[in-house]
This record gives structure tokens, sequence and C-alpha cells, in this order.
């Protein structure tokens, strides 16, 4: 699977989880008009962990979204699953948003004032699942990424290591098929970094959720099977990470 | 749907506890203002209509001269005489009773004790005019009617003063100088809607006040009953009519005699209560509205300052729909829980102020529910526009928000 996954243009392969063909994303009109993305091209794997790098401006953080369903494109397709994103409309892309993707943050994004568990119960709450089933989910998405004894603690209460964690696992509360982290370690010490890097690792290879990532820092890039480099509004080349080699080493 | 967005709301409100109460203040303050402004208006309403109706319902009083504080210069009108009593007993449809009155005032004296009162002379259709039972005894004969004998029914008051619980029935105690057999004792009317004490009186033939006091046949007051299938406007007009030939006005001469309806002043009194309620009502309504845009004022802000959290929630896949809900549902329930809050705090201003008033206490559920409703009703009208605003957020926008 992750051998595939690579390529920036691969059409032999028959059912990748996602799929950009020509996309663009411009923003304004008329003189004041800025392309971000050129007409990106990208199949991502099931299974698959991904970085994507590049310098400000390169088009990571516009394909990121689009790839969140966050936003749509200007131009071009977005495959996810079969559907055609880019036709659909905003409360549509919440539904798929709400069934399949997990989002981790640079600045956490947890509630302030919220428990640990309310927080990581929000996306239950949205799936409208009943309170019981919400708590146990909740509690185990927390035992997932070692928390669980934390559950009542509001963020002001946690390390940023610890909000990181209860950011993930708010995430992966619903068992989506991707996780979206943007620059997940970004306000993060080293240590606090690797440990986050190596949940995310973790999480890609046992619980078998696809992993998109961006990221600046070449340490963090590493922990990817695959790495995808942004230029000015184009994946410049695709290349295989260290934990791709460490799997078929 | 509804049951996630109300648990919510509820933990938003949670969580800004103080903030959530500076916003419903004014909603608490209009829903009490116009709680304790309609129900003090409606129990001032009942406590002006039970004084009139102590002046009797369908009740005339006819009194010489033009009426209420008027007819100041020139000579005082005659006061009736005994056969106009009796020309309107006899000539007017739809009178039930009538009854002439002669007021003197003197000293009652028993044993030592003494009670300076109000006499009042007339006849037992006095008490079928304004129904008035007995305590003990019994009210006039004919035979004491037609000779003026020295008979009385005393009020309760003068009976507490002269005899405290002593039998009084069949005593002869002496008033204004004449002794009189007391034969009944009424009872208890209390307070007049006018402040007087209406059981401080000796109630005695009008003939024996007439002769013995007054020393002239004049009738100062002719009470007249109206029956009930009768209009008292239509008997009204009657009896000047009659009063206006037998007093020999002519022409466009002005009565000099005054008809004072109970049921008119009744009526009139109560239109100028309700009014007035009417009118403060209306004035705390507005703070009620004030409160309203308060809410609208600090839900904006709140979208403002939660714009990341409607981008985290819109990132995780809450649908446009479910923000709009969660804000509405949390203006809605902040403004009932304002609502209650004043409702509470409404009973509690109309207790006291009826205690203050002396007003008697009501309790008015339509207007309690009615109030409740409205607060409702502000909630959804003024939470609606930020409501809007939240849920049309871009969630990259809003995650990028500071």
């Amino acid at each position: 699977m992750g051998a595939a996954a690579g390529s920036a243009v691969a059409d032999g392969i028959p059912d990748p989880l996602i799929r950009l063909r020509g996309v663009t994303k411009t923003y304004g009109t008329g003189a004041t008009a800025f392309q971000a993305l050129k007409g990106v091209d990208l199949d991502i794997a099931t299974g698959d962990f991904v970085a994507v790098m590049g310098p400000s401006g390169s088009g990571k953080s516009t394909t990121m979204n689009i790839l969140g369903c966050l936003d749509v494109p200007t131009d071009g397709e977005f495959i996810f699953m079969g559907h055609h994103v880019e036709s659909l409309d905003r409360d549509q892309r919440a539904l798929l948003r709400r069934k399949y993707f997990g989002f981790v943050f640079q600045g956490f994004n947890l509630l302030a004032r919220t428990s640990a568990l309310e927080n990581v119960e929000l996306p239950l709450l949205y799936r409208g699942d009943a309170k019981a089933e919400r708590r146990e989910m909740a509690l185990a998405a927390l035992d997932q990424v070692g928390l669980k004894d934390w559950w009542d603690h509001t963020p002001g209460e946690l390390s940023g290591g610890q909000q990181q964690r209860v950011a993930i696992a708010r995430a992966i509360a619903t068992k989506p098929a991707v996780l979206l982290a943007d620059e997940p370690t970004g306000n993060l010490d080293s240590e606090r970094s690797v440990e986050i890097m190596e949940l995310l690792s973790d999480l890609n290879k046992h619980a078998g959720i696809t992993v998109l990532m961006v990221t600046h820092e070449p340490d963090m890039a590493a922990f990817a099977k695959t790495i995808v480099h942004f230029k000015d509004g184009l994946v410049e080349r695709t290349e295989a990470g260290h934990a791709q080699g460490e799997r078929v080493g | 749907m509804l049951g996630t967005t109300f648990i919510l709301a509820l933990r938003s409100i949670r969580r800004h506890l103080l903030r959530s109460f500076l916003t419903v203040l004014g909603i608490v303050i209009g829903v009490a203002a116009v709680v304790a402004m309609v129900t003090l208006g409606k129990a001032t309403t009942l406590q002006v209509q039970k004084s009139i109706a102590s002046l009797g319902t369908n009740v005339l009083q006819i009194r010489p001269g033009q009426g209420f504080g008027r007819g100041g210069g020139g000579p005082r009108p005659p006061d009736f005489d005994p056969r106009d009593v009796e020309a309107i007993g006899k000539q007017i449809t739809g009178v039930t009773a009538v009854a002439p009155q002669a007021q003197s005032t003197g000293t009652a004296i028993y044993e030592g004790a003494n009670w300076s009162t109000t006499i009042n002379g007339t006849t037992n259709g006095y008490f079928e005019v304004q129904p008035w039972a007995l305590a003990s005894g019994r009210y006039f004969t004919p035979a004491e009617e037609s000779a003026g004998k020295a008979v009385c029914i005393i009020g309760n008051t003068v009976y507490t003063n002269l005899y405290k619980t002593r039998n009084a029935l069949g005593t002869r105690m002496r008033i204004a100088g004449i002794s009189c057999d007391v034969i009944g004792i009424l009872s208890t009317k209390g307070q007049s809607g006018f402040g007087g004490d209406q059981d401080d009186v000796v109630i005695m033939p009008i003939k024996a006040v007439q002769r013995r006091m007054t020393g002239n046949t004049d009738v100062r007051l002719i009470l007249v009953g109206v029956d009930q299938a009768y209009s008292t406007a239509q008997v009204q007009a009657s009896i000047t009519d009659l009063l206006r030939e037998r007093r020999h006005i002519t022409g466009g001469k002005e009565d000099d005699f005054n008809i004072f309806d109970t049921k008119q002043i009744s009526d009139t009194l109560s239109t100028t209560t309700t009014l007035l309620t009417n009118i403060v009502t209306a004035v705390a309504g507005i703070s009620l509205i004030v409160g309203g845009i308060g809410i609208m004022n600090i839900m904006l802000v709140s979208v403002t300052e939660r714009t990341r959290e409607i981008g985290i929630r819109l990132a995780i896949g809450a649908v446009a729909n479910e923000v709009l809900m969660q804000f509405l549902v949390e203006a809605v329930v902040l403004s009932c829980l304002g609502g209650l809050i004043g409702l509470l705090l409404g009973q509690v201003a109309v207790i006291l102020l009826s205690v203050l008033g002396q007003l008697p206490f009501i309790f008015d559920v339509q207007i309690n529910v009615i109030a409740f409703l409205i607060s409702g009703a502000i909630g959804v009208v003024f939470g609606f526009f930020p409501a809007r605003r939240a849920a049309s957020l871009n969630p990259i926008d809003a995650l990028r928000h500071e």
C-alpha cells in the first residue's frame, strides 16, 4: 500500500484513499488575485503516513485545508473514498469531516474551561452518540493517548504535551479514517515533540489511521512513511520517509 | 439533535456563569416589572371595585346641589320633601326600594359610657337598597316608622364602645338628649372605600330624627335601589324628569340636585386604573426589549470571542445549522432562565407591595405564563442574528482567529 502512495501521479493504482487531480486554488479576483495552488496532483493510499513539507507560501496549508474538506479547490478534482468533494456543499463536507476525519492543530484548539473528557466527547456529541457510549469512547481515546487519569482536568491544568494528547484523543475518538495534523509539534519542545510523533506513528501502525501531517522540521518528517515537498503551489518531489525505509527494510 | 444542542448550551452557560447572569439581568428586571405591575394593577382595580361595591351596587344617590364641589355661589338649593321620596317609589319603574335619609350627630350615652356618633334617620328601605344584615335584634316595624318612635339600630362600633360585650337589646340608651330603645345591632361592615368607619352609626326612623333632632321634615339624601333588569341610566333620567317637575325647574335651567350612580363611578374608576396599569406595563415592557438588546449584544460579543471555538466545532464536523441552533438555544435558554428568575422576583415584589399598599394579594397565572413566553420569544428574536453570524463563519478563518 505504502509503496504506491509516494508517486505524485499514479494512475495505475486502483483505489487510492485520496486523489487530487489538477487542483488549483486562487484567492481574490482580478489584479489582487493570488494563485496558491497551481495544479496539484497527489494520491494518498489508505494506511500511509504522509508528511507535507515546504516553505511558507508553498501551498502546503492550502492543500491540507482542501484535503481536510475545510476548503474546496477553485478548479480540479478531489476524490475522497469515491466522493467528488469539490462538488459537495458546506454541510455535506461537514458530514464527511464528522465521519472520516480527525484534526490536530498546532495550537491544540481545545475548548477552554472544559474538561479533557468533555473536549474528547465533542465530536461524538455531534455524531449523536448516547451519553454512556460517548463517555466510554472518549475514555478509551484518552486511554490510547495515556491520559485516562487526567479526564477531569481542563486545558489550563495540563501541560502543552498533555493538551496535544487530548487534542489527538479528540481527533481519534470517532475512529476516523484520516488524521490531519497541522504542525502538531510546533508549540512543543523536542522531547514532547518526539512523544507526540511516536503516538502518531503508533496510531498509524496499530489503529490503521492514515495520517497527513504538515511540518517544518525534518526530524519530525522522518517519522513519516512518505514525505511530500511543496514549492510555489506545486508538488516539487515525493520521497520515502524514515518509517518507510524501516518498514521496507 | 435538539437534545445535543441543549446540552451544549447549558455547558456554555455554566462556563460563563457571571456573564450569563449579567446578560439576562435586563430580562429579569423586565419580566419582574411587567408581572408586578400587571398583578398590582389588577389588585388595585379589584380594591376599587370592592370599595364601590360597599356603597351598594345599582344604587342611585340623590342629593340637593350640583354634585361634587360645584354650585358655589347663590342660595343653597332646598332639601327634598318626604313626598318626593314617595313619588319616586310610586311613579318610577325599575325601582326596588327607596330610602330617605336625614342626618344628625350626637353623643350616645349608656351607663356612664359615651360615644359621639352619626345619627342616620331612614326607613327599612335603607336596608333593602344596600343590604346590611343584623348581628342580632330586628329592623323597624311599620308602626315604629310611621309614628317616628324613639327606637334605634346601632352599628358595631357604637355597640362596642357603649356596651363592650354586654347585652344591648332591649336596653334604653340616650342619644342626642333623647332616650331610645335599642332594637337591633348591625353586622360589621368595616371601612368604606373612602376611609370612614361605616359601623360608627346609629340608625333611627327618619320621622324620629326629623321631629326630635333636625326639627324639620327635610330629606338630605335619597337612596334608590335599581332593579338589575333596568338600566341605571334610564332610571336616573326618569327620576331627573320627575324631580325637575316637582322642584319646578323649567326650560334650560340646570338641575339643582344631582344623582350619583355608583355603578357608573365604579366603571369609570375601573377604566382609569386599567388604563394606568396598561401604561405602566408598557413602560415595563420597554425594559424587556432593552433586555433583549442586551442579550443580542452579549451574544454578538460571545460569537466574536468564541470564533475559534466555532472553528473547532465546524472542523470537527458540526453543520451550519447545528452551530446556529447552539447559539440560538443558548440565547433562548438564557432568556428563559432570566424569565424564570424574573417571575420569582416579580412575585416577591407583588407580595411586598400588596402588604405595603394594603392591597389584596392575587396570583395571576395568565400574566406569568405570558411574561415567560415573551422572555423565550425575546431569546429567539434577539439570539437569531448572532447565531446566524456564528453559523456563517468560515472554519479556516475561524480557526486562525486570535
